[in-house]
């Protein structure tokens, strides 16, 4: 008799989704799927809202990630309407999805994944929680909480609100920054980037090794998307998309090109639309044993593609892994030892940027006029490469919007890496709640 | 014993969650007070009873219930239901459980063309998935919370204060002011200009002055929404979005209970000269609130803006 073994919800993750277990008579697995359940149409009831509404709008498809949202969508509206931010502009622009890559980094790897590391996987599911890793560490989880503040604090005095910000408009940003908020921020920043050493530091004694096991749940082998400069140097604000094969060839692209590259399909079981590299030409299988077509998003993604990092403590951890790891890594749980690097890409570039005196200019918008165009504005969000398209009419109103946000490309490698996980981990179709654990682990490091 | 604590989303985007989060140190001091019992984004809480199932999912019993989001699946109905009947207390958290927020901006079309043009060119629509309902429906549609905390997201201390004053046996007093009586702007009366502004440009004024030097941004002829919005985003200090010189757009919903927002600011702006035609897309000044009937599809009944006469 066959049976269908459920997950849901899935916890410790960002959003709402569920896992299926198919498993054959035996009790062995015969296949799995991640189903999310949840979708709001974004794409279909912007249209007709005047588009420079819509950095205020979209930002609500995601609350932990709305400034990637908010700035994407910015940046898409310039292409629609031809305007150019002046230089403070884009440099408030970038300060801000950069320093926004912080709080969220910090609350995914301390306050969802570290209670499977530092207090163990297979620890008591009522322990195994932020409060169960504040109990055992009260000084830490004081000072993540204290640290996490910090950033949204900072994000929230340059952009009005740390969650779902306005500061962010076609042209550019709604105000600039003052010489004394400027000193202000500096000093935090560098409270921020020595949190995020630390953090480092801790993971590296206490998380990363079990991260490292070749043989961990969850393998997959896989392409790559991130975002490079055009001396490809790791870019999280807007750049040339690179995308690279399983095998560590790539090709780069400008994002307003990603249609010749990527390709959208539905999936029965999902409302989350799946993508896949069809300029590959080999279509999409999620054949566990030759997936193809399927890349990845999110930090590893980006460690992967890049060349070097351009901020150097960085570049000395991106070294070292390399070394260790090779490129491209596939291992999937790798991706929170990324995380931990890019964060302190995040603090340092936070702080080259306040440095730069052009931030300080008077100047931090471009007037524009509506007008009948397309744009693609495109950012690195947390959980990776997201796209915002869209068309105008003569009066600056949306006409067709495409969203592609990071966990979107991620659907057909999280599926495998579920399957995965699941073949490893149930024998017999026994699956305990222990075993669950690690299955779910093998999709929360994509911090979906 | 400590009071017992369950924490569900629905139809939302984390934001009230992150809100929460945001609180920092405090929120470990009221993680300490409480026994969390459900919290699926922090905790490994599993559903017993596969939700969609008709309505017999079981949550465990708690003395206070948070709810963030609107409804909008037969899944997300069945999880409410089980939170009110599970919750002693229940506080509605953020605009989108209380009026619906921007998602319910997908209540001018209906659910089925939302999801076809959603899907169109990337193949068939996906069949094995929860069943959605006709619209998007606030959580007062649908069940009776005991407190109603708007924001999107609400204020960290505000969430707080709510929780602490339920633990303590209290109902907090929610705020009666509007965003405009909170707001430093400098108001002479009359709207500098007779048509509709359009944010394309910053605002004027310098912003190195303090932001009581400011004119009024809606008598700037942006639109501000100030008037018509419920107040209390910048806690005891200037609104949020105008402390960086950005017009209101409503996230906390109307400040007169049942108000309609559209309506409400067509007046406003007639009182300041302003030629309401002149506004672009007016029914997108109904995005925080498009539950409670406010938006509807085209195909459905009238809208309340064009029974009310709006050309």
């Amino acid at each position: 008799m066959t049976r269908v073994v459920t997950i849901e919800p899935v916890t410790r993750i960002e959003g709402h989704a569920r896992i299926h277990i198919q498993l054959d008579a035996a009790g062995t697995v015969d296949d799995a799927r991640v189903e999310i359940t949840s979708l709001r149409g974004f794409e279909q009831f912007v249209i007709g809202r005047p588009a420079e509404e819509l950095p205020r709008i979209v930002s609500r498809i995601c609350g932990i990630c709305p400034w990637m949202h908010h700035l994407a969508a910015a940046r898409a509206v310039d292409g629609c309407f031809a305007v150019e931010p002046p230089p403070a502009g884009r440099l408030l622009r970038e300060l801000c999805l950069v320093l926004a890559h912080i709080p969220d980094k910090l609350l995914h790897f301390f306050f969802l994944a570290a209670p499977d590391f530092v207090l163990g996987p297979d620890c008591d599911l009522r322990v195994r929680n932020v409060v169960g890793l504040a109990r055992q560490e009260p000084e830490l989880a004081a000072q993540v909480a204290h640290m996490r503040r910090l950033g949204q604090d900072m994000l929230a005095r340059l952009g009005g609100k740390a969650v779902h910000p306005v500061a962010g408009v076609v042209g550019g940003f709604s105000r600039p920054l003052g010489r004394d908020e400027r000193r202000q921020l500096q000093a935090d920043a560098a409270r921020l980037l020595d949190f995020a050493l630390f953090a480092l530091d801790f993971a590296r004694e206490r998380v990363l090794e079990q991260c490292a096991a070749a043989d961990q749940p969850g393998q997959v082998t896989t392409g790559f998307l991130g975002t490079v400069d055009e001396h490809g140097n790791l870019r999280l604000a807007s750049g040339r998309l690179r995308l690279m094969r399983p095998d560590g060839r790539s090709v780069d692209f400008a994002a307003a090109d990603y249609g010749q590259h990527l390709r959208e399909r539905s999936e029965p079981w999902s409302l989350a639309k799946t993508v896949y590299a069809e300029s590959w030409g080999e279509g999409l299988s999620l054949d566990p044993t030759a997936p193809r077509g399927v890349y990845r998003v999110n930090t590893l993604a980006r460690l992967n593609v890049c060349d070097r990092i351009s901020t150097p403590r960085a570049q000395t951890e991106l070294e070292a892994f390399r070394v260790r790891f090779g490129r491209p890594a596939q291992a999937t749980l790798l991706h929170h030892w990324a995380r931990l690097i890019e964060l302190v890409y995040a603090a340092e570039r936070v702080g080259e940027l306040l440095a730069d005196d052009r931030m300080l200019d008077r100047d931090v918008r471009t007037p524009s006029v509506p007008r009948a165009g397309r744009g693609v504005g495109h950012v690195e969000a947390p959980r990776g490469t997201l796209i915002h398209d869209y068309e105008t009419d003569e009066r600056g109103c949306i006409t067709r919007a495409n969203m592609i946000v990071g966990t979107t490309h991620n659907v057909a490698a999280m599926n495998l890496s579920v399957r995965d996980a699941a073949s490893r981990l149930i024998r017999d179709g026994a699956c305990d709640e222990a075993i669950q654990n690690r299955i779910e682990m093998a999709l929360r490091a994509y911090d979906p | 014993m400590k009071p017992t604590f369950a924490c569900e989303w629905l139809h939302s985007c984390a934001g009230c969650e992150i809100a929460l989060v945001d609180l920092g140190e405090v929120l470990l001091e009221l993680l300490a007070r409480v026994e969390i019992v459900h919290f699926p984004l922090l905790m490994d809480n599993k559903y017993s009873s596969r939700a969609g199932e008709g309505d017999g999912m079981v949550l465990p019993a708690a003395d206070l219930g948070l709810v963030s989001g609107g409804v909008a699946s037969e899944e997300q109905r069945a999880i409410l239901l089980a939170m009110r009947r599970s919750c002693r207390t229940l506080i509605a958290l953020g605009t989108c459980a209380t009026h619906g927020g921007i998602p319910a901006l997908a209540n001018e079309r209906s659910q089925e063309a939302v999801r076809a043009g959603v899907f169109a060119d990337c193949g068939p629509l996906p069949t094995q998935v929860p069943d959605c309902l006709d619209r998007v429906y606030a959580v007062d549609e649908l069940v009776q919370p005991d407190l109603c905390v708007p924001g999107c997201p609400p204020r960290p201390e505000t969430i707080a204060a709510a929780i602490t004053a339920v633990l303590d046996g209290e109902l907090p007093v929610t705020p009666a002011k509007s965003v405009c009586e909170t707001c430093p702007a400098r108001r002479e009366g009359r709207a500098t200009t007779r048509t509709a502004r359009r944010f394309f440009d910053n605002a004027d004024g310098n912003p190195d002055e303090e932001l009581g030097q400011m004119r009024c941004l809606l008598e700037q002829g942006l639109m501000c929404m100030g008037p018509v919005t419920a107040g209390g985003c910048g806690g005891s200090g200037p609104p949020l979005c105008v402390r960086v010189r950005v017009p209101c757009r409503g996230c906390y919903g109307p400040v007169r209970a049942g108000g309609n927002p559209l309506l409400d600011l067509m007046n406003a702006l007639a009182g300041q000269g302003v030629d309401r035609r002149s506004v672009v897309d007016r029914r997108s000044l109904l995005r925080f609130c498009g539950a409670h009937g406010l938006l509807r599809s085209a195909a459905g009944p009238r809208s309340p803006e064009r029974f009310h006469g709006g050309s």
